[in-house]
């Protein structure tokens, strides 16, 4: 019983040591790991600017018939990006749009940003909907103009509403990234399937994955750990 | 001050308001009653275009605002609002919620709002509460913060949309008794209430509304002891 126990484990950690250790292949992962993350923050940074953006240009096509256009356009853009597969509009971008640009990371990071966008959008656009019109009333009636009170009132409540979904969003995102190997692109997911295909074993899987189950984990505890702050900060007694 | 002439308002098929005209002068307080659904709270939202009228024309000040051209923001500055449901900006300390609009609007420092806010706190003996937030108050705090939210932007008129009806009834004084100080200072004032007490004390001029005209106004005395129209006379049968 002993000895297999034993055998067990020292059979675990020799497929480790050829799934990491033999060729420095550790350091693969590392790249894809810094790749991955690279791809998740400045996705982030992109999606929610254009995110705000365009959840305040619907917001305020709603009542303005100057905008009505431009609110066609946002609506589009959303219907487009969401209806459509991640993968496919990052073979779009990789080998339509984007040909000018020979590395992989800028493309993802734009394929990503501007997929992530619509989404937060969304989201945001939600946000804001959930903000009583009596704010804005209230805000508009003591003289503040239409972005001012939107920016002073509304959004400050609407963000702290949407705070969970904005970061059910983002874990999604980083998970997503995963199929940036479709463009080339060497992250995570990419360095353990190099890994498994030079070495005919998938222990480097596993690894990726408990990589991406500690990410996701991490994440969800930080954000859990801001919510409680704000909602603490909604009582302050 | 105000002058309203031939105003419509519709929501859809909905005629909310059907040809109002109307004179305000400084230093009126104009009481406006009327069964709900009589567009009372529609009319006072039109005067700082909280709601656009469909037709006809609003004046203040000389300042025709229903104009396309003209800077509504600037107008509104002059023209504070009350709501039912008090609308404070629950993110903002109460210090905050006051000072916002004069420091945004480049009316006033930083340093000079907060004096002037605090000041005010003090006159409705709320000065204690400056750090707090408005979850933390009780409805009449509430209201009655609003109220100084919108002098603190010093305005010509105040308009007042059924300030007590969503009050607990004990805290209905206190809020009434801030609104007769503001009267009794000059202020020019246009409220749309329940209270029979308070348009009877304290108002120059009584509007009765019904179904989006106003049917009949006269000074509170000559209003309430002997109204004309049939359909006040009803009304005032069931609330007084």
């Amino acid at each position: 019983m002993n000895a297999m126990t034993l055998s067990l484990f020292g059979d675990i950690l020799d497929k480790l040591n050829t799934a990491l250790l033999v060729q420095d292949r550790y350091k693969l992962i590392l790249t894809g790991l810094k790749n991955t993350l690279l791809m998740a923050v400045f996705a982030t940074i992109i999606g929610t600017l254009i995110g705000v953006i365009v959840a305040v240009i619907k917001y305020f096509a709603q009542g303005n018939k100057k905008l009505t256009p431009l609110g066609w356009v946002c609506d589009l853009y959303t219907t487009v990006i969401r209806g459509t597969p991640v993968v496919v509009q990052l073979l779009i971008w990789s080998t339509v749009i984007l040909t000018g640009i020979r590395e992989a990371l800028p493309i993802a990071i734009i394929g990503f940003g501007i997929n992530s966008g619509a989404y937060v959008a969304e989201i945001i656009r939600a946000g804001i909907d959930s903000i009583d019109k009596g704010q804005t009333e209230a805000g508009r009636s003591l003289g503040l103009n239409r972005i001012q009170t939107m920016r002073l009132i509304v959004m400050p409540q609407a963000v702290k509403n949407i705070l969970p979904a904005l970061a059910n969003e983002f874990i999604a995102l980083l998970k997503e990234t995963s199929v940036a190997g479709y463009i080339a692109m060497h992250d995570l997911t990419k360095a353990g399937e190099m890994i498994k295909n030079n070495t005919f074993d998938g222990t480097a899987l596993f690894v990726v994955a408990i990589i991406y189950l500690v990410l996701v984990v991490g994440m969800t505890k930080l954000l859990g750990l801001l919510e409680r702050r704000l909602k603490k900060g909604d009582l302050r007694s | 001050m105000i002058s309203v002439h031939n105003l419509h308002k519709s929501f859809g098929d909905n005629k909310v308001l059907r040809g109002i005209d109307e004179q305000i002068a400084q230093g009126e307080k104009v009481v406006v009653i009327g069964p709900s659904g009589s567009g009372k709270s529609t009319f006072l939202r039109c005067l700082n275009l909280l709601e656009e009228p469909t037709s006809g024309e609003i004046t203040f000040e000389g300042v025709n605002i229903t104009d396309k051209k003209c800077d509504i923001n600037k107008m509104r500055q002059k023209m504070g609002m009350v709501f039912q449901h008090f609308n404070l900006f629950p993110h903002l300390t109460v210090l905050r919620n006051i000072t916002l609009a004069p420091v945004q609007l480049g009316l006033q420092s930083q340093k000079e709002a907060d004096k002037n806010a605090m000041k005010l706190l003090e006159r409705i003996g709320l000065s204690d509460k400056a750090e707090a937030y408005p979850p933390q108050l009780s409805g009449g705090q509430k209201q009655r913060i609003a109220i100084v939210r919108s002098l603190a932007m010093n305005p010509d008129v105040m308009l007042f949309d059924e300030p007590t009806s969503a009050l607990d009834p004990e805290m209905v004084g206190e809020v009434l008794e801030l609104m007769k100080e503001l009267a009794l200072e000059g202020m020019t004032m246009v409220v749309v209430t329940h209270e029979m007490g308070f348009a009877r004390e304290v108002a120059t001029r009584v509007l009765f509304m019904d179904e989006g005209q106003i049917v009949e106004q006269a000074p509170p005395q000559e209003f309430f002891s002997n109204p004309k129209n049939p359909r006040l006379r009803d009304f005032l049968s069931k609330v007084l």
